[in-house]
């Protein structure tokens, strides 16, 4: 379970996440909608820590992420997380940047960092990549490279910073499939994203975020049903 | 030419004080890259001041800094060390600005990327983004290696045997100055063609990518 409570976050003197307090249970598949500049990436990068927070707590299965004494990259392995820009490592093939982590973060031999590797590849669609490049892959391809990575750490949680954004229109299902595929296997997720059907169709719950509080989170029908927020009824009838 | 064996030694030790320049500065020259990037106060000073001197002074003024500054306040080096020291020195200083340049190319999301997996900072530099910059670093890496080589030839200035050393030495000793001088650019010539080769296959080994 990932708890947030009394969250505030400061880039100098700007507030970009005020107050928030949210509470994601094991197997939840949680959306998070809203403007640009809201803040719904800001709070991704303070649940692992990759950036630092003035204000409140967020726990992982009771581990205070933001203490001093915490094993901060031994809780990274319980939080995959995927990149709006994926981010692959140039230099290292398909099998190699899947390999890597589970190899000399978690100690693993090279043969079974290699066999981790190769079913994450596969359970992502690109079992005949392995020892391809990420420069000869697609946009596509390469976002999904990024989630077997994440995934070849046995995450508990995945978090992804609108997974799609940057990629070309045609190339979004494949990487959406995907994220469905984590989602109906029972993974807790929390996406952000601008993927209005995905969080529709996939989400158990959906938050709005608006100017750094989460104005509104509910079921998906009710949040795209019946939208109570004048600024989610806004938000939602400009992007229609 | 029956010295023609002697100049070829000499040759080698040229070769081998720069590789061995080359490598300290490298150690050296990422260090000090990594202090100016990320560190203030007196390390940051220490480095900036380390990559002003090294680039922005003769490389002459800093050999004879090595052997005679030293050696007036009564540290005397061999030549050998002599010329070691100001080499690496010297590459160290540039090799710090080519570094530095090779980082800013690399996005932070790679670090964050890198970290969001458990990576330690260790890690992430050394697994994800030094590799990286080394290629980006590469070509100036190989131009600073032939630098060294012909930047050794001062060393006869504070009495190191490498190959101008020993071609001057040979010259002195016979009067043939020009024949020497001339074999000796040759040989030269031939180091730095080989250097170049040598980094052109090697580049095809390690950039597959």
């Amino acid at each position: 379970m990932i708890e947030i409570r009394g969250l505030e976050k400061y880039f100098g003197t700007l507030q970009v996440l005020k107050g928030i307090d949210l509470t994601v249970p094991k197997g939840e598949v949680l959306s998070i909608i809203g403007a640009s500049g809201s803040g719904k990436s800001t709070l991704l990068y303070c649940i692992n820590a990759l950036e630092e927070i003035q204000a409140g707590s967020v726990k992982v299965d009771g581990t205070d992420v933001h203490a001093k004494g915490t094993d901060i990259n031994a809780l990274r392995q319980k939080l995959g997380m995927v990149f709006q820009q994926w981010n692959s490592f140039p230099h290292l093939t398909a099998l190699e940047n899947v390999a890597l982590s589970p190899r000399i973060v978690k100690g693993k031999t090279k043969a079974e960092a290699r066999d981790i590797a190769a079913k994450q590849l596969e359970h992502v669609g690109l079992a005949d990549k392995l020892d391809v490049y990420p420069s000869a892959l697609s946009g596509g391809q390469q976002q999904r490279l990024a989630i077997a990575r994440a995934l070849a750490m046995e995450p508990e949680y995945m978090l992804f910073d609108e997974a799609t954004s940057a990629l070309d229109p045609e190339l979004v299902g494949e990487v959406l499939d995907t994220m469905r595929l984590l989602a109906e296997e029972g993974m807790t997720m929390i996406c952000v994203t601008h993927e209005m059907n995905f969080a529709r169709d996939v989400s158990d719950r959906v938050a709005f975020f608006h100017q750094g509080v989460i104005e509104e989170i509910d079921s998906p029908d009710k949040i795209f049903g019946a939208p109570k927020s004048e600024h989610l009824q806004k938000f939602l009838s400009n992007i229609r | 030419m029956k010295n023609l064996p002697d100049l070829l030694e000499a040759g080698l030790t040229t070769l081998q004080i720069a590789v061995l320049s080359m490598v300290i500065g490298i150690v050296i020259g990422l260090a000090l890259a990594l202090i100016r990037m990320h560190m203030r106060g007196p390390a940051k000073w220490f480095a900036s001041t380390w990559v002003e001197l090294a680039r922005n002074t003769p490389a002459l003024f800093q050999l004879f800094f090595f052997g005679f500054g030293l050696g007036a306040i009564g540290v005397h080096l061999t030549p050998y060390t002599i010329v070691l020291a100001a080499l690496s020195f010297n590459c160290a200083g540039y090799l710090a600005e080519n570094f530095r340049g090779g980082f800013q190319a690399i996005p932070d999301t790679q670090l964050r990327a890198a970290r969001s997996l458990g990576m330690t900072g260790w890690q992430a530099y050394s697994r994800i983004i030094i590799p990286q910059v080394f290629r980006i670093v590469y070509h100036p890496l190989t131009n600073q290696m032939v630098w060294a080589v012909l930047m050794s030839s001062l060393g006869m200035l504070v009495g190191f045997r490498e190959l101008s050393g020993e071609t001057q030495a040979l010259a002195s000793r016979t009067y043939r100055i020009f024949e020497y001088f001339a074999v000796t650019a040759v040989i030269y010539y031939a180091i730095v063609k080989f250097i170049l080769g040598a980094s052109r296959l090697l580049a095809a080994r390690l950039f597959k990518y």
